[in-house]
């Protein structure tokens, strides 16, 4: 039996009066992979800020039944941003070091950072295959390479929930479907919860389990199958529903 | 060569030198802890708003006839959570809120001293400090704050690296982003209050940025970038008084000159090493 692991109900979220996304609802159940699509500006990263707590926010959003508020474990999510533009060339932090810091959240005050959690970060290195590049300092990586750094980051505390917003905007197509395929992977193979953000619908469709298409408010939720059957989606696509379909099979 | 070296030994041998540089060095230390952290996160001139405070807060102190360290070490500390709360709650940018209370500071101090005299040339002192002439209690004043400061530093090392590097993942992972930021500008501002008798209020900030952004063109790993930015800190603490003796120059500038020449060293070394990194 599925379990339900987010819940969001009636979710809106206001910029300085500007409704960003209004009356979102929608369930995530265990080992989901649930792709975000949407326009430009449709609120997907809002969508997960407010998920993460990041943004103030009307509605409510559950995670195992307990409120933001009340779930503090946060050591159950995973977490990587949008490309990160801020990351300065001139940042001395090596890749290693950013990668180990993902495991703070695990840690009480004062926070130490023990040899097993180095152990950790070394096992998450191989299996991104990133070890030639974990010595060196984070602002001098390629656009992708940061992406694998902060994947990394994101996974080297063993989340339930793994949470990315646009993680291959800086990735070159062949790098993007490895990095597709390896978020599969622990999809299945680790039972982790996947919520990815992309615009990318046709290359989402092929792994996500459910797509969710938000245009300030939610547009559809359901699985690839049903969203290139929906006529209520052909209606709003046009020709391009055809398009997106037919790429994917 | 060796008329020099006598020189050095002779200023050595001198306890208001001994005060000058094991007082220095300290700072230097407390400063360097801070320092990567600021610059980092574009926070650099926070150093130099609150120093022209401390301006005020002196002449405050001076008028009152109360200890000038003391009475700076309280109010700039209330100034430097006012500049957070301008920056968070008034949406004022972090620059905009360091000119605003830094120039607010600089009218207060120049109403006072215009308004009440008799005391400009103790605070000239301060404008430029004179690390020469520091008292024993200051000097232990200076120790204890230093390594309070390092020590905060050190127990919030991971939770300062993770806002430094990524403030919104840090809010993911549960960390009190609000919390640590209060504990940042806080110690900057004890830092500065202290910097004032060595360097003085217009130059206080440079102790803060240069060794940090020196140790930032080697930039080895963040902690090494932390513990370089001290030694070059240190270095030029030393040198600086050293020569100022031998030279008969003030100390505060010339350790900031000593500084200023170590960055122009280093980021002409950087330069280099950028060519080979990006080869990788």
């Amino acid at each position: 039996m599925s379990v339900k692991l987010i819940e969001v109900r009636d979710l809106s979220v206001n910029y300085q009066g500007f409704k960003a996304i209004s009356q979102v609802s929608f369930d995530v159940e265990e080992g989901d992979y649930i792709g975000i699509v949407g326009p430009n500006g449709s609120g997907k990263t809002t969508l997960i800020k407010a998920i993460l707590g990041l943004v103030p926010f009307e509605g409510s959003i559950k995670f195992d039944g307990l409120s933001l508020r009340e779930f503090t474990l946060k050591h159950h999510i995973g977490y990587l941003p949008q490309r990160l533009s801020f990351i300065d060339s001139k940042f001395p932090a090596l890749a290693k070091e950013i990668i180990v810091s993902g495991v703070y959240c695990c840690k009480i005050f004062p926070k130490r950072i023990s040899r097993q959690d180095y152990k950790l970060a070394e096992e998450i290195i191989d299996i991104l295959g990133i070890k030639s590049i974990s010595d060196t300092p984070i602002g001098i990586l390629s656009g992708g390479q940061q992406q694998r750094v902060l994947l990394a980051r994101a996974l080297v505390h063993r989340p339930e929930i793994l949470i990315l917003d646009e993680p291959t905007v800086a990735l070159d197509p062949k790098i993007r479907e490895v990095f597709y395929s390896t978020i599969n992977k622990i999809n299945k193979e680790r039972s982790v919860t996947v919520i990815l953000v992309s615009h990318d619908i046709a290359s989402i469709g092929n792994y996500a389990s459910k797509l969710l298409y938000l245009d300030r408010k939610l547009i559809f939720y359901g699985t690839f199958e049903e969203f290139c059957k929906s006529t209520e989606m052909g209606d709003y696509f046009g020709y391009s529903q055809h398009f997106i379909c037919h790429r994917h099979q | 060569m060796i008329e020099i070296f006598q020189q050095i030994l002779e200023g050595l041998s001198y306890v208001f030198i001994q005060r000058a540089i094991v007082a220095g060095c300290f700072i230097a230390l407390g400063c360097a802890s801070l320092g990567v952290f600021l610059v980092l996160r574009r926070f650099s001139l926070i150093g130099d708003g609150l120093a022209h405070v401390s301006f005020a807060t002196v002449a405050i102190a001076l008028l009152l006839n109360a200890h000038p360290m003391i009475i700076s070490l309280i109010l700039v500390g209330l100034v430097s959570l006012l500049i957070l709360k301008l920056n968070e709650k008034a949406k004022v940018y972090g620059d905009t809120a360091i000119g605003l209370i830094s120039s607010v500071g600089i009218a207060i101090g120049v109403i006072i001293t215009s308004s009440f005299g008799g005391f400009n040339i103790d605070l000239f002192s301060y404008l430029f400090g004179n690390i020469l002439l520091l008292s024993r209690l200051e000097v232990i004043l200076t120790i204890f704050i230093s390594l309070l400061v390092i020590l905060i530093v050190v127990l919030f090392y991971h939770d300062l690296f993770a806002i430094t590097f990524d403030e919104d993942y840090a809010r993911v992972s549960g960390i009190k982003v609000g919390m640590v930021n209060k504990i940042l500008i806080l110690l900057t501002s004890l830092i500065v209050v202290l910097g004032i008798k060595i360097v003085g209020t217009m130059l206080v900030s440079s102790m803060i940025i240069l060794p940090a952004i020196s140790a930032l063109q080697i930039m080895p790993s963040f902690r090494g970038t932390i513990l370089i930015a001290g030694f070059l800190g240190v270095i030029s603490v030393v040198i600086g008084i050293l020569l100022s003796y031998i030279l008969n120059l003030p100390s505060g500038a010339t350790i900031v000159l000593i500084n200023f020449f170590i960055f122009i060293i280093l980021f002409l070394f950087g330069k280099l090493n950028i060519i080979k990194s990006k080869s990788l």
